[in-house]
Parts: structure tokens; sequence; C-alpha cells
């Protein structure tokens, strides 16, 4: 399991250093001058020299690289331009504020995803099972924006059940948590169908192995076979699946972020692309990269943890 | 006295297209302590069988008439949950595929725990049990296989741990269904000497079954011989050996490659197909495929009986 886990460690540090590398390719192909950007029409030609030797960027392309990459690993992504703040510092800031709402979004998917499979797998071909194979291709296929924009309509607007806009009170979790539920949702809801449809094909599958059989044989509970026997196993393929749903809703995040008006880094981004800030563009866009990366390591580990052949094979 | 008693059993299958009669009028019995083979070629209805026995017949399959009597209880009259309180404690199965048997991602000695869930033992008593078990069937180290997983032992030791787990709970009747067939030779006969050894330990009845006529004649005490979905000779094994009744047997124990004195490029064979089941001949099943076939085995054979060997043809004279 340790050398699993150093092995995944060390292809994590291998992608992020090549997604540092496409980044910086992309600012760097990117037309204009970032010290014009920065200093605005009114700078004299020896302010905006002054800039660009100050920011490197007289330097070889190769060195401003290295320059980069040995920042960004120091935790280093340069200041902002508005305010002249570390990015790392501002990006942080809002970092968790949209972890939030993945992990809430993960947490609606999962909950409600999981049971859904498992439900329509032992019941299938019934009315459940059709209804629920409608209801997961609909959610997949309606956009995270329209969902944060009906919920918003329906459950803040019309029922005044829950508030519309910010991330609630510094400080207090409960009102926080609130704040939380329909955003998250926003981000989730699409993933409870992939996730239903992921377990319930997963779970057919594994339903009809021998082994199954074997358990039905020995008088196992059905309860048990299902949950313990079956799921443990169909559950694989989808946490797989969840790690790169993350990618997904973190970009589903920039939308609830703003349709919500809720702090986060989505947000950010949002805001800073729309005053050129590109620092804190590539910040973000950096951070968000390598939580998405992390967190598919960790999807990967999980499974090592849950499958003893996954484990014993690396 | 008979552990299982299978009386007139039909059983149906729902298909696209019509009703398919997997199993018709089969009976035999599986008498207290005795070694009871089934034979017969690939979709006779062993496995049909197997399935019928321990309600686990698919979703598509049914019952139609008949009794499984086990130990004076009929089993098709049980609800599910009474069937399953009979299923791993008062009859086991062994099955055949060794390398799908076993939960991949739950530790052996789990799975044997989670075998005894019905008794009141604790939980270091219960593990005890499982590593007492996992030692008669001779796996090495039987402590240490408890943390280990299935993918981790080999076919062989593997087939032994699914027979450790079928005989845990000392069952009165254990199914076997085709143990040795994805085993090599060597395994073969290891394997059959263990069943054997632990039967004689734990006195139960075994229902065996098996296309391999050499595994059967060297284990089994009866035999069963089985035909499309029916039951066309049994009796003991001498007699279905020495003095086989029916022409299918005779033409099965032709076909085995061990009888062959002489070098052949051909192996002798029963041409023709296992009639389609869904609209079987009304009259003898294996008459088409029969050489000698006559114009009364246009109807339905009589069952004979000769001193406990039973045979259904029309040739058989009692």
């Amino acid at each position: 399991m340790l050398s699993y886990s150093l092995k995944r460690l060390g292809l994590a540090v291998a992608i992020v250093s090549v997604a540092m590398l496409l980044l910086f390719a992309m600012i760097y192909l990117i037309p204009g001058d970032p010290a014009a950007v920065a200093l605005g029409p009114r700078a004299t030609e020896a302010m905006r020299e002054a800039l660009r030797i100050k920011m490197g960027l007289d330097q070889p392309v190769w060195i401003q690289f290295w320059n980069f990459f040995i920042n960004a690993w120091q935790g280093d992504l340069g200041n902002e331009v508005l305010s002249n703040r570390p990015v790392a510092k501002v990006v942080m800031e809002q970092l968790p504020s949209t972890l939030a709402l993945i992990v809430g979004g993960m947490a609606w998917s999962i909950a409600l995803g999981i049971p859904l499979g498992c439900w329509t797998a032992v019941k299938r071909g019934g009315m459940a099972d059709r209804i629920v194979g409608v209801f997961s291709v609909a959610v997949i296929a309606v956009p995270s924006f329209v969902v944060a924009i009906y919920a918003l309509l329906i459950f803040s607007v019309s029922l005044r059940w829950l508030p519309a806009i910010g991330a609630g009170e510094p400080g207090d979790i409960g009102d926080q948590l609130v704040h939380l539920i329909l955003p998250s949702l926003a981000v989730g809801l699409g993933w409870v169908g992939y996730i239903a449809r992921m377990v319930r094909a997963s779970m057919l599958e594994v339903l009809e192995a021998p082994h199954i059989r074997t358990a039905r044989a020995f008088g196992l509970p059905d309860r048990q076979i299902t949950y313990r026997y079956a799921l443990t196993i169909a559950i694989l393929p989808t946490v797989t699946l969840l790690g790169v749903g993350i990618g997904q809703m973190l970009s589903s995040a920039v939308f609830a972020e703003i349709v919500f008006a809720r702090p986060g880094v989505g947000k950010l981004v949002y805001d800073a692309i729309l005053t050129r800030n590109y620092p804190l563009v590539t910040g973000a866009v950096l951070v968000t990269t390598v939580l998405f990366i992390l967190i598919n390591l960790i999807a990967d580990l999980v499974v090592g943890y849950l499958d003893p052949r996954v484990r014993s094979r690396l | 006295m008979n552990v299982l008693g299978i009386r007139n059993l039909n059983v149906t299958f729902g298909t696209e297209g019509g009703p398919l009669r997997a199993l018709r009028n089969v009976s035999f019995d599986v008498p207290r302590h005795r070694i009871v083979g089934v034979v017969g070629e690939s979709g006779c209805g062993k496995s049909t069988l197997i399935n019928a026995i321990l309600g686990l017949l698919a979703d598509n399959g049914q019952v139609e008439s008949g009794q499984i009597l086990f130990e004076e209880r009929d089993l098709t009259q049980m609800d599910s949950l009474e069937m399953q309180a009979m299923r791993g404690s008062r009859i086991s199965t062994v099955f055949q595929d060794p390398m799908g048997a076993l939960n991949p991602v739950i530790s052996v000695g789990k799975q044997m725990l989670h075998i005894q869930y019905r008794s009141d033992l604790g939980r270091t008593e219960k593990n005890a049990r499982s590593v007492e078990m996992l030692r008669r069937v001779r796996i090495p180290d039987p402590k240490s296989a408890l943390s280990r997983y299935p993918h981790e032992f080999s076919g062989g030791m593997k087939q032994r741990i699914a027979i450790a787990m079928a005989m845990m709970m000392e069952p009165v009747l254990l199914i076997a269904d085709e143990p040795t067939t994805a085993l090599d030779a060597t395994l073969e006969v290891a394997t059959i000497e263990l069943l054997q050894e632990l039967q004689a330990q734990i006195g139960c009845s075994v229902l065996f079954i098996s296309h391999h006529l050499g595994v059967i004649a060297e284990l089994c005490d009866d035999v069963v011989v089985m035909y499309a979905g029916e039951v066309v000779e049994r009796g003991t094994t001498r007699q279905i050996f020495h003095d086989p009744l029916h022409p299918y047997t005779e033409r099965l124990l032709r076909c085995d490659p061990a009888g062959q004195s002489t070098r052949t490029r051909h192996l002798p064979t029963i041409p023709g197909e296992i009639p389609d089941l869904r609209d079987p001949p009304k009259g003898c099943i294996f008459a088409d495929r029969c050489d000698r076939r006559e114009t009364i085995c246009e109807t339905a054979p009589p069952e004979v009986e000769m001193g406990g060997h039973r045979a259904c043809c029309h040739r058989v004279k009692p």
C-alpha cells in the first residue's frame, strides 16, 4: 500500500508539472504586453520597461518558465495586479468556500445516487427502475446553471424556504450550511443521475457474478449480499468516476457561485478575467488544477484501499 | 432413510419462444451417508436441478409440479426466508469455478465468519473454527490465511477453501457442482479424496454433479443418468457401469476416453443434438439419437425397475 501511494504521489507531481507548463505556455501566448495591461494607457514607456524588468519579462522564455515553476512549487504565485497582494493568499482565502460547495455537491450525488443505483438494480425492470432511469437522464442533461436558476426561483423566491444569495454569516456554521443547500444541489444534481446509472449498471453486473451465487448458496441475508458482497465491488468504478466528476463540479461551481453570489474560486476567476487580472487567473487556475489532481489521487488511494487486488498489483 | 427425495419434479423457464421444460418428471433419492452422482452432457438440466433444490432458480424459472423432500419437508413449499435458513447450514454447495466462487474484496477469514452468522459462538471461537476447517482441507498456515484475499491463493487452494466453507456448518447434504472440472488431473484426485474424507468425518450425504465418468465411478455409491431434462436411468454405481440398461447410458460409457483400449484418431461421440425443450418429443426423449429405435419409441417409455436399478426404455424387459 505504501509503495502504491508513493507511485501515485509521484505521478501526481509529474501531472502538476505538466499542467504548469501548459498554463505558462497559455499566458505566454496570449497577445499583448502584461506590463502595458497592468499599468494602463497613461503609463510612460519608461514605467512599462521598469515593470517588465521587475516582472522578469526581459529574461529568455525558458528562464521565465523556470522562475514561474520554482516559485509556484514554493507557493509563490506572484502578486495580483489591482491590490498587489500575493495571489496565493487571495486564492486560499476563497478556497474553503469552493471546497464546501464541491463537498456539498459530492454529498448530494453520493447520498442520493448510490442508494438509487442500488435500489433500481435490485428492483430492475420495475416501475421505480423506469422512473429513476428517466429522472437520471433528465438531470444529467440539464446544465447546472439552469438547475441553479430554477432552484433559486422555486425554493428562495416562491417558497422562501432557503436564502437566495451569499455564503452565510462568517463563524455561524448552521447559517453557512443553510446557504450551502441550494448551490451544492445545483452543482451535484447532474451527478446524482450519473452515479445512479453507473452504480445500477455495475451492480447488475456484479449480482450475476459466481461469488454472489456462492454467497446466496451459503444462505447469507439478502441485505448483506447486496450491500457487503455486491456494492463494495460495484462501487469501485464509481469512485474513479467521482474523481473525474470533481473536475466537472469545479467548473459548475463557477456558475453556482455567480448565480448565488457566493464567494469562491470560481467567482474569483470570473472577476479576475473581467478585470484582466492575469496573475490572479493563472494562480486560481493552477490551484484548481492541483485540487483536481489531489482529489483524483485520493480517489485512486480509496480504490486501492477498497480493492485488495489493486493493492497487491501495484 | 433418504436425506433428499425428488419426486416428479417439473421445472419450466419462460422464454421468448415459449415455455422451456428444463426438468420433466425427475425422481431420485439421496439416502443418508451416501454419495449420489448425477451424470449427463451439457444442457441435460444438472444446473437447473441444483438451483431448484437451493431455491435459486432464475426469475423466469418455476417449479411447475413435484416435490423436493429434504428431511421429510418439501422445499418447493418453503418461502424465501425458510429456504435461506436451509442454505449454508443444512444444505451446502461447492461450485464449479473456484476462481470466481469467492468474493474478491473480502478476506477469507471475514467470508468464513459471515457464513457462521447463525452460530451463537463468539468472534474468537468462530475464527478458531475457521482455522480448524482450513487445517482440515490442508491449507498451509491456516491462521494467516484468514487475513488473506482469494486472489492470493492458487485455484486448487481456492477450491479447498470453498470446500472448507461448505463443510463448516456441518451440512446434512452437500451439493458438489462439478467441483473438479476446472482443476487439473492431479488436483482432481486430491480434491476427490478430500471430499471423501470430509464426507466420512461429517457424515453428510453428497449430491455430486459431474460429466466426468471416471470421477463418478471412483466416488459415488449411486448414479443418476440425466438426458435432456429427464432421468433416463438410475441405480448403484456398479449397476450403471457394469450393466447399463438404457441405450444412452451405454453410448455415454462408450464415449469415455478412459475406456478406449486401442489407439484411434476419432473418439466416439453420440451423433445428433439434444432436442428442443420448448417442444420435446412425445415419445422417448432419446429416440432421435438412438441407434436401436423402433416404432414403439414414439410413445412415452415406462420406468422399469429391476432390484433398485431403474431405466426408462421400451427395450428393457423386467
